[in-house]
């Protein structure tokens, strides 16, 4: 109960003066930390799942994404609109505020007792065959849903390279980084991928029957892969590579191909066998990781920049 | 009692993205505010997915599945928005 109190004060401290912040760097850097607090709240809220993907993408990935857009933008020509009268953020606030009010009454108004699918999970996850109930939800009773995930992942992907201008179409994605000869990153880049990929692959393993599973892993191979190119000591590879592509592709296609081969067997799409249902679902999961790892660290880097060999 | 606590926390959240969202100009800021936004309207439904812990376990895992589903695809908007404004940037300075 305090320990609650405690984590929401502190979210709410950091959550307002990301919004009210004088520049876009202190702001990011607020936000990386209201992420890893969030984080703390999904442990809080018994989802453990939850937690680790907070932390790993809400807090790393997106902290190293926008860090780099803040550099880059920082300098840059001053936003042209008006800025809104005394009056005007006056009546946003006062509207904003009712939103919230009226959002808390509704979570102080709900139902006794909660609605919930744990009994029907709980009551079917043998057929699933993982430990996991979260995992069995992402990966049976709601596959469909991944799915459809894992493919937003690869359109994702596939606009951010359309932003490419036309002259570094094919180039290699995102800014080239200068060289760290020494201090932590130097040392971090080159020690620290080969226990990050050890990390992600138990986080993988254990999904299945604890906290933990693709995206997670994904989350952690993609930082481990960033690294070395944050260093400056290795460059991404040019999108024009036929191997990458595939890569990207790969999860996705192994998901729909699981699906179908269940349509033929069980009469169901993403319907798995019986007895075969966790064998299936750690080898879609184990492509799906690697796809995903590529999409996420793709993401970060951005598309390729015109300015790389300059 | 921590689903209600976190539940109001995401309803304050939503206030306070929507709020930064409207009266913030920059638009690294809006996404920022955007992204705070989202993160309520997860933490709503964690709330909700808490109080549906039965069949032994601590909370509803259909709605947490959910959620996971939910932060990565906002990961993938974000990175676009993000690719949108530096573009946006890069043809400004070009003139």
């Amino acid at each position: 109960m305090i320990a609650d109190l405690l984590i929401v004060a502190a979210i709410v401290a950091l959550a307002l003066p990301v919004v009210l912040a004088r520049s876009a760097f202190t702001a990011v850097a607020l936000f990386v930390a209201y992420g890893l607090l969030l984080a703390f709240a999904w442990v809080r809220l018994d989802a453990v799942d939850v937690a680790l993907t907070e932390a790993a993408i809400g807090a790393g990935l997106s902290g190293v994404l926008l860090l780099g857009a803040a550099r880059r933008l920082a300098g840059g020509p001053p936003v042209e609109d008006a800025p809104p009268g005394k009056a005007q953020v006056a009546l946003i606030g006062v509207g904003c505020a009712g939103l919230a009010v009226a959002l808390g009454a509704v979570i102080l108004a709900l139902p006794d007792p909660a609605p919930s699918l744990a009994e029907p999970v709980m009551a079917n996850i043998a057929a699933i065959e993982v430990g996991n109930p979260v995992t069995a939800v992402l990966m049976g009773f709601r596959g469909l849903d991944t799915l459809l995930e894992a493919a937003v992942l690869v359109l994702a992907v596939v606009a951010l390279w359309a932003l490419a201008p036309d002259a570094a179409w094919g180039a290699a994605p995102g800014w080239r980084q200068p060289p760290a000869t020494d201090g932590p990153l130097a040392l971090l880049a080159r020690v620290l991928p080969p226990i990050g990929v050890v990390v992600a692959v138990h986080i993988l393993w254990v999904g299945a029957d604890a906290p933990g599973g693709k995206f997670q892993a994904a989350a952690i191979l993609a930082a481990m892969w960033l690294l070395p190119w944050m260093a400056g000591i290795a460059a991404p590879p040019p999108i024009s590579r036929a191997w990458l592509r595939i890569v990207i592709a790969a999860g996705p296609v192994a998901f729909i191909l699981a699906g179908f081969a269940g349509s033929v067997l069980q009469g169901a799409f993403l319907a798995y066998p019986p007895g075969y249902a966790k064998a299936v679902i750690i080898a879609v999961e184990v492509v799906l990781t690697a796809s995903i790892a590529v999409a996420l660290a793709l993401l970060v880097l951005g598309p390729p920049a015109e300015d790389r060999g300059a | 009692m921590s689903a209600t606590i976190f539940g109001l926390l995401g309803a304050a959240l939503v206030g306070i993205g929507l709020f930064g969202l409207l009266v913030r100009r920059d638009a690294l800021l809006r996404i920022l505010a955007f992204n705070l936004l989202g993160g309520g309207v997860f933490l709503v439904f964690g709330a909700v997915a808490r109080r549906g812990a039965g069949a032994g376990l601590p909370a509803d895992p259909v709605p947490q599945a959910i959620i996971l589903t939910g932060i990565v695809v906002a990961f993938a908007a974000t990175t676009l928005a993000v690719a949108l404004v530096l573009r946006l940037a890069a043809a400004k300075d070009r003139g």
